[in-house]
């Protein structure tokens, strides 16, 4: 009997799962040690079971695609959603900490997919610590575009290293982009976009984009209104604070 | 379950031994132990014991010395570890040229070939580097400020390491993840630019019977192995899953692996060559194994355990020159409970590295006599404090060097109520200082 009713986590409406059965902590510790699977190197990321469609007919799509865009603590995935139809033959993977928020965002995209044949077959989510693996998933220069949205803003001093965007780690973020990568921050906390802006500023390896890049570039206008933090801070008419940068080669 | 549980902490400070160091100098003038806090240095050259002198405000260490070092061309030597302190020695006088504190505990140390850079790595994963430009030798440099270089995401750094052309600095973490950075022109402004990472080492469950805690996936050491027709040298790293892996660090492609038993947890190794092929020596928890490592194939040979030093022979670390003639081990514990001694070191020297017959299949290896031994046994009264070492106390060492080493090579495991405990008396709170 029970069988043939709907599912109450997903939405009768529209297919997708409701969030209230996904509700998570707002935070989670980056430097606790971490009990999930995580590849041994970025040889060992089955694409294939992220993206069955673009990798069941191999011959359709011609050559062996990589994953192009990160998006780094991606939440609840409202920017995936959006990315995916606006450049729909990239592939792109959403990062996440939180157990139940990548369960969520996974259940999403899925839905997406069956609502919408054909559509959202590019994106994909997975469940890691960005800040401590992301050699693991991603090769030297693969990527062309990263995405940092609402990080957390960590105000006490002494937790400054647990930001995700730090003048060290953005070591990493520079070797797994390509040079010519862009690297998208928005917050809403002023203090960490002054902190994210010159963290950016004083690294040899990015540069600032132009006003007129800004305007050209399509993934800028989603930063504020795609995602559901943003969207929030939108509805309380909060002030947002972005750094978009690009990766340059160092000059020696 | 006792009223002392909440000192815990404490109490394992003080159980807590850290493992005999040794370091030969590049083209063996002198040769420098590290036991607990305490420095020997004996010199083959003058064939006497050396006397360090130490006129930075503090003098010589406090604390475990974890990392030791001479600097490729034999010029400068370094001393670091749980004191935060890291010592510059000069090798001509042995005077303290330099004394820089840390903010954490020194995990490794590492000096540019060029020696005008020393480089040192925290218990935080951050690698740091201090100027040694304008030392002269004759002044001394107290409070030498270092800048951070590069960054391991708050992972113990194990091992550091520069390649033998100088371009790369290649660090090893507890996360399994060696880095190779390119090391700049102006290393005080930061190592920006990664070369590549290597990946392939892996969680590795090895079960101790004295032991419950599983190994983790842990780099514990790096080498480079380079001969004239390989002057950019390949690295050699080996890890508690038990395996030795040789890497081309330009792309960080993995060329071959070796695997041991499950016995092995690998503490520490050398690399040095002989002849076209290379051999490269591993100390593990049974002993110590040499594997043979051809780089004109780019794989690992023969495996050969050496079997002849004593069951209770637990070598802590090697050490050798860069003709590498000798193979200097050493086994020892800062603190024996029970002993009247403080501390036991003991120092044995391998020869028969190089092949006679060249098509030789392995070198036959000899343990020297302490009569044998460079500087005999005026070497050995330095290095081990005393000529002989009583059996019953080198046994109990050896119990103590095998659950020091293990320590080691495993994460901290804590009961729940001490996490509790542990949290309640973090320092992350922000300090005005």
């Amino acid at each position: 009997m029970l069988e043939n009713e709907a599912n109450p986590t997903f939405s009768k409406s529209t297919g997708l799962p409701r969030k209230r059965f996904y509700r998570a902590r707002a935070h989670s510790n980056p430097l606790s040690d971490s009990h999930f699977p995580v590849p041994i190197s970025p040889s060992h990321v089955d694409c294939s079971l992220h993206y069955p469609q673009f990798f069941s007919s191999s011959g359709e799509v011609g050559g062996i695609k990589k994953v192009q865009f990160a998006d780094v603590g991606c939440g609840f995935g409202g920017l995936l959603i959006s990315l995916s139809t606006l450049f729909p033959q990239t592939l792109m993977i959403g990062m996440e900490l939180r157990d139940k928020v990548t369960e969520y965002v996974r259940e999403r995209i899925l839905a997406l997919r069956t609502t919408n044949p054909g559509q959202y077959q590019n994106v994909s989510v997975v469940r890691t610590n960005s800040m401590k693996y992301i050699p693991n998933y991603f090769e030297k220069g693969q990527l062309t575009k990263m995405f940092f949205l609402f990080p957390d803003p960590h105000f006490k001093e002494k937790n400054h290293r647990r930001r995700v965007i730090s003048p060290h780690l953005l070591d990493e973020y520079a070797y797994v982009l390509e040079v010519g990568g862009i690297i998208y921050t928005i917050t809403d906390v002023e203090e960490l976009g002054d902190w994210m802006k010159s963290c950016l500023d004083n690294h040899p390896m990015f540069e600032a984009l132009t006003e007129e890049e800004l305007e050209a570039d399509p993934a800028v206008k989603l930063l504020s209104t795609a995602t559901e933090e943003g969207q929030k801070v939108a509805r309380n008419e909060g002030q947002t604070f972005q750094a978009v940068y690009r990766r340059i080669a160092p000059s020696l | 379950m006792e009223n002392t549980q909440p000192e815990g902490g404490e109490n394992n400070r003080d159980l807590e031994v850290a493992p005999a160091l040794i370091s030969v100098h590049p083209t063996q003038d002198s040769v420098a132990v590290a036991v607990g806090s305490d420095l020997r240095v004996f010199d083959l050259r003058g064939n006497c014991a050396v006397t360090l002198v130490d006129e930075t405000g503090e003098a010589f260490h406090k604390d475990s010395i974890r990392a030791i070092r001479y600097g490729a061309n034999g010029k400068l030597f370094v001393s670091s570890g749980d004191d935060k302190l890291v010592k510059v020695w000069s090798t001509d006088s042995w005077r303290c040229i330099a004394s820089v504190c840390s903010e954490k505990r020194v995990s490794a140390v590492a000096v540019s070939n060029d020696g005008l850079y020393v480089c040192f790595a925290d218990k935080f994963g951050v690698v740091w580097v201090v100027d040694l430009h304008g030392l002269d030798g004759n002044e001394t440099l107290v409070n030498k400020k270092a800048s951070p270089l590069l960054a391991h995401y708050c992972s113990i750094i194990t091992s550091l390491e520069f390649s033998p052309d100088g371009r790369f600095i290649v660090s090893a973490d507890r996360d399994f993840k060696i880095r190779v950075t390119v090391f700049p022109k102006k290393p005080l402004d930061g190592a920006h630019e990664i070369q590549s990472f290597c990946l392939g080492h892996t969680e590795f469950r090895l079960i101790y019977v004295q032991l419950r805690g599983p190994f983790d996936r842990f780099v514990s050491r790096l080498a480079f192995l380079f001969t004239a027709d390989y002057p950019q040298g390949f690295l050699v790293s080996g890890s508690g899953d038990s395996t030795v892996r040789l890497w081309d660090i330009n792309p960080g492609t993995l060329l071959d692996t070796c695997e041991f038993g499950s016995k092995a947890g690998i503490v520490d190794y050398n690399g040095n060559e002989v002849s076209c092929s290379t051999v490269t020596d591993l100390c593990t928890i049974p002993g110590i194994l040499l594997v043979s490592c051809d780089l004109s194939s780019q794989t690992f040979g023969a495996v050969k355990v050496i079997s002849n030093m004593g069951d209770s022979f637990i070598p802590t670390s090697l050490g050798c020159s860069s003709t590498a003639e000798l193979l200097w081990t050493i086994t020892g514990v800062s603190k024996l409970h029970g002993y009247d001694h403080n501390s036991l070191t003991c120092v044995r020297v391998l020869s028969g590295f190089k092949k006679t017959i060249p098509d030789a299949a392995e070198p036959e290896l000899t343990v020297l006599d302490d009569n044998e031994v460079p500087g005999a046994e005026k070497l050995l009264e330095k290095l081990q404090g005393s000529v002989t070492v009583e059996e019953e106390v080198f046994l109990a060492a050896a119990e103590a060097v095998k659950t020091s080493m293990c320590n080691l090579l495993i994460k901290k495991q804590y009961t729940t109520e001490k996490r509790e405990f542990r949290k309640r008396g973090r320092n992350d709170k922000k300090t005005k200082k």
